[in-house]
Formats: C-alpha cells, structure tokens, sequence
C-alpha cells in the first residue's frame, strides 16, 4: 500500500484532524479500499512523532464515521470505501469550501467556463479507476 | 489504575520579597498524561517546578507529588521522580560511559539499557569526555541519565533549551517512547510550541505568576477563534464583545480574536452588520500569542471535564 500520512505543527488544522482528511481523502479517491490496513496507533505515532492519543483520537473519529475499524489482535483496516452522509449533511459540510474556492477563483480572475473546465478535468484525476488497486505487493 | 493526580497543587503562592512569581496555583496534572507547561520567560514555571520537587518552600498554599506533601518529599518519593533542570550538570571530566557508572549506584531501579538505548539515539560514543560534547550531547547524556532510573514521573524544565532541531526531534521521540508505559507521566516546561503540539495531551498557561489555564491542548486550542468581519465601508467601533482578546482593525474589515466564542458572541458581532462573518481557524501558537498578548480581558479556560474541589 503506498499509502502515507504527512503531518505538519503550526497549521490551523489540529494534527488529529490533518490524519483524519488524509485518510478520508485516499478513501474517496480509491487510494485505500476496503480491508486495506493501517498502521497500529502505537506504530503511526511513533513514526509521525506524536502523542498516540491524537493518533487514536484520529482513529476513534474515522471508526465512529464508520470508515476503519479496529480488530483487537489483528489491526486497523479499512472497512468502507466511502463515507455516507446524510446529502443534506454533505452540502453543509462542502459550503464553505465552496465559498472558498470560489472566492480564490473570481480573486484570480476564473470565468466561470474556466472554472468549470478545471473542475471537470480535477474531477477525472479523482474519479476512482477500476485499476486503481496495485497489484499485490511482495 | 491510580487515578489520583501525580502531581497536584492547592493556592500554590511564592513570593520574593514583595513580589509574588508564583499565586494561587492550582494544578492537577493526571496521571499518564504528557503536561506542557507554558507561560512566557519570567512568568514562573521554573520556580512553580522547584516547589513541586520541595527545593524552593511555598509562601503559601501547598500540594501533592504522587500523593505526597511537597513540604515533606521523602527519599523514596523523589527516587520516584526524574529531574532534568534548565542547565545541564555534569562532570566535564568524566566519560560519558562513566557518567553512567557513577551515577547508577545512586539509583535501586538503574536501567543500563535505557542509558545505552537514549545515549545512542542522541548519537554519544560511550568513550567521549563529558566537556567535549555539543550542547545537543549533553542534552541527551542528562536525558539519558534522567531517564535511566526508570522514573514514574518526568519533570523536564525546559528541555529543548538551546537544542539544534536534531537534537529536539531526538529529544521529542525519546518522550514519545516513553509514553509506552501508560503510566508514566511527563511534565514539561517549553517554549517550543511545534514540539507540545507533536507531545503534549495537556497544557497548562502561566502568565504573570497566575495560571490562566490547565485543560486538554485540543480544548486550549478549540477556545480562541478569529473572526473576521467584512464591511462595506470602514469598520464601527467595536462594543463590549465577551472574551474579547484582541482586535485589529483595517480599511474594510475587523478581525476579532475572542476566547470562548458562542452564539452570544456571535449576537454581539452581528449587532455591528458586518457583510460577512467568517471564523478563521487557528494555529496552537497564534491561539497561545492572542491569548497571552497585551491587550483584551483576563480569562480563564478550564476543562469541561475538570473537577472543582
């Protein structure tokens, strides 16, 4: 799994949920599948350097929006490819998002057919390829 | 589990003179957990750390290490605890390899192979003269002889003082390692605050001898926000906001930094008809710097969790 968590201090972004997006973000793009596995939360903060409680308040996080689960003696995997909200519940999340990405593009003078082409040719390197999973690794 | 906390401190006062450097302190540090304590120079950290170990005696109030009187610290308790001070004590002449030997006889539960495993992580050759060694090494070789007793609980003023950012890293991961034995605490001094966003689970602020806050890093954090509001023209004059901490001011827009922002905030901001309200999330240190900087009320942020006695 080529699959690798960067964290950085000094953001605005506390560090749990830096790891949280990063997960969520290979499991939306198809980069992490189903019972693909992570790191142990002992393993993941000492090799990030942190404190495990912020690497398992991350795991705690993604495991209760039913995205990993954690199998005692064996590990943590991946139990969903994507998560479900509630549609509604989604558009609330993505507005300001919008509202960001649009306000950097008009900023930067974007038309909207601009735009639009760049969102759809982004749109193309997120969409999950059915080859996406590598081959089984040694 | 014990769940008492290792250490805890009731109305903590020191005074020099007519000055008070430490007042009313009242700390719990849970047991288990990596403490940062915080506070500008000259706020005082170092003499709060002094008192818990019962080398400076309180002016006032008292408190407990692992369940003991801090005025009454016996041998037993303190064997229990590891000290690493600001400045590094050690014997220039001596060899690292020797450091060890002549310090672990002190010590009934020395462990040679933690001082092997902290000494090799910060890079030492057992043969090297203690006076010959980078600020760096010596930081490691007090480390390791702190931590080679097998301490249950760390006490580090200041560890990562004058460290190169190796050194820190170092220093960093031989804390992290330590949190492998659940029940070993560490509190720490540091004005490092990348190293107690990577560590730390619990902070406490000093400022100006008074604590200002002791909670969760995360509830620290998540308590000052940074609103901006736009206007069309220029900005009024700002009324009386709740937890006001600072405010600047530009040609079309305010940003408020506030502590504890909720709906009656929010009530107050909007009161001013701004043509937008944005909160901007914000970074450990910028949250640390509004909160400790020169303008806007006193507040005190204590832990939802936190139990008053």
């Amino acid at each position: 799994m080529n699959f690798n968590i960067v964290i950085s201090t000094g953001s605005s972004t506390p560090i749990y949920k830096q790891i949280t997006d990063q997960v969520k973000r290979a499991v939306a793009s198809g980069q992490l599948t189903v019972a693909d596995q992570l790191p142990s939360v002992r393993a993941l903060a000492e090799s990030l350097v942190l404190n495990p409680n912020t690497v398992a308040r991350a795991y705690t996080d993604l495991a209760r929006e039913g995205i990993i689960e954690t199998r005692p003696g064996r590990g943590v995997f991946i139990i969903q490819k994507r998560k479900v909200f509630a549609r509604e519940e989604g558009r609330r999340r993505l507005e300001p998002l919008l509202d960001a990405l649009l306000g950097e593009a008009m900023a930067m003078d974007f038309s909207p057919e601009e735009l639009k082409a760049v969102l759809a040719q982004k749109l193309t390197q997120w969409q999950p390829k059915p080859g996406a999973r590598k081959p089984h690794e040694p | 589990m014990n769940h008492e906390p290792v250490i805890q401190t009731r109305g903590l006062t020191r005074y020099y003179g007519a000055r008070a450097v430490v007042q009313d302190l009242n700390l719990d540090v849970p047991r288990g957990s990596v403490f940062a304590f915080l506070g500008r120079n000259g706020s005082g950290k170092t003499t709060t750390i002094r008192m818990l170990l019962g080398l400076v005696s309180p002016t006032r109030g008292g408190g407990n290490l692992l369940g003991c009187d801090i005025r009454a610290l016996t041998p037993a308790i303190r064997a229990r605890v590891g000290y690493l001070t600001e400045e590094h004590q050690l014997y220039g002449w001596m060899k690292v390899r020797e450091m060890g030997e002549f310090q672990a006889p002190f010590y009934p539960r020395w462990h040679d192979n933690i001082f092997q495993g902290v000494i090799g992580h910060f890079g030492l050759k057992p043969e090297a003269r203690v006076k010959e060694l980078s600020r760096g090494q010596r930081a490691g070789l007090s480390l390791a002889l702190t931590l080679a007793p097998d301490p249950e609980l760390l006490i580090l003023d200041d560890p990562a003082l004058g460290l190169d950012p190796v050194a820190r890293r170092s220093l960093v991961e031989s804390m992290i390692y330590l949190t492998r034995r659940s029940d070993r605490t560490i509190f720490f001094s540091s004005h490092n605050l990348a190293d107690v966003e990577r560590v730390a689970d619990q902070i406490a602020v000093l400022d100006f001898s008074v604590l200002r806050a002791c909670c969760p890093l995360e509830t620290f954090r998540s308590s000052v926000q940074e609103v901006q509001l736009r206007f069309a023209g220029a900005p009024p004059a700002l009324p009386e906001i709740p937890g006001l901490l600072q405010a600047f001011r530009t040609e079309r827009e305010l940003r408020v930094t506030c502590i504890h922002y909720n709906a009656e905030t929010e009530r107050a901001l909007r009161k001013l008809n701004p043509l937008s309200l944005e909160i901007l999330p914000m970074g450990l240190e910028d949250a640390f710097i509004s909160y400790l900087g020169e303008r806007g009320e006193k507040s005190f942020i204590l832990a939802d969790t936190e139990v008053a006695s």
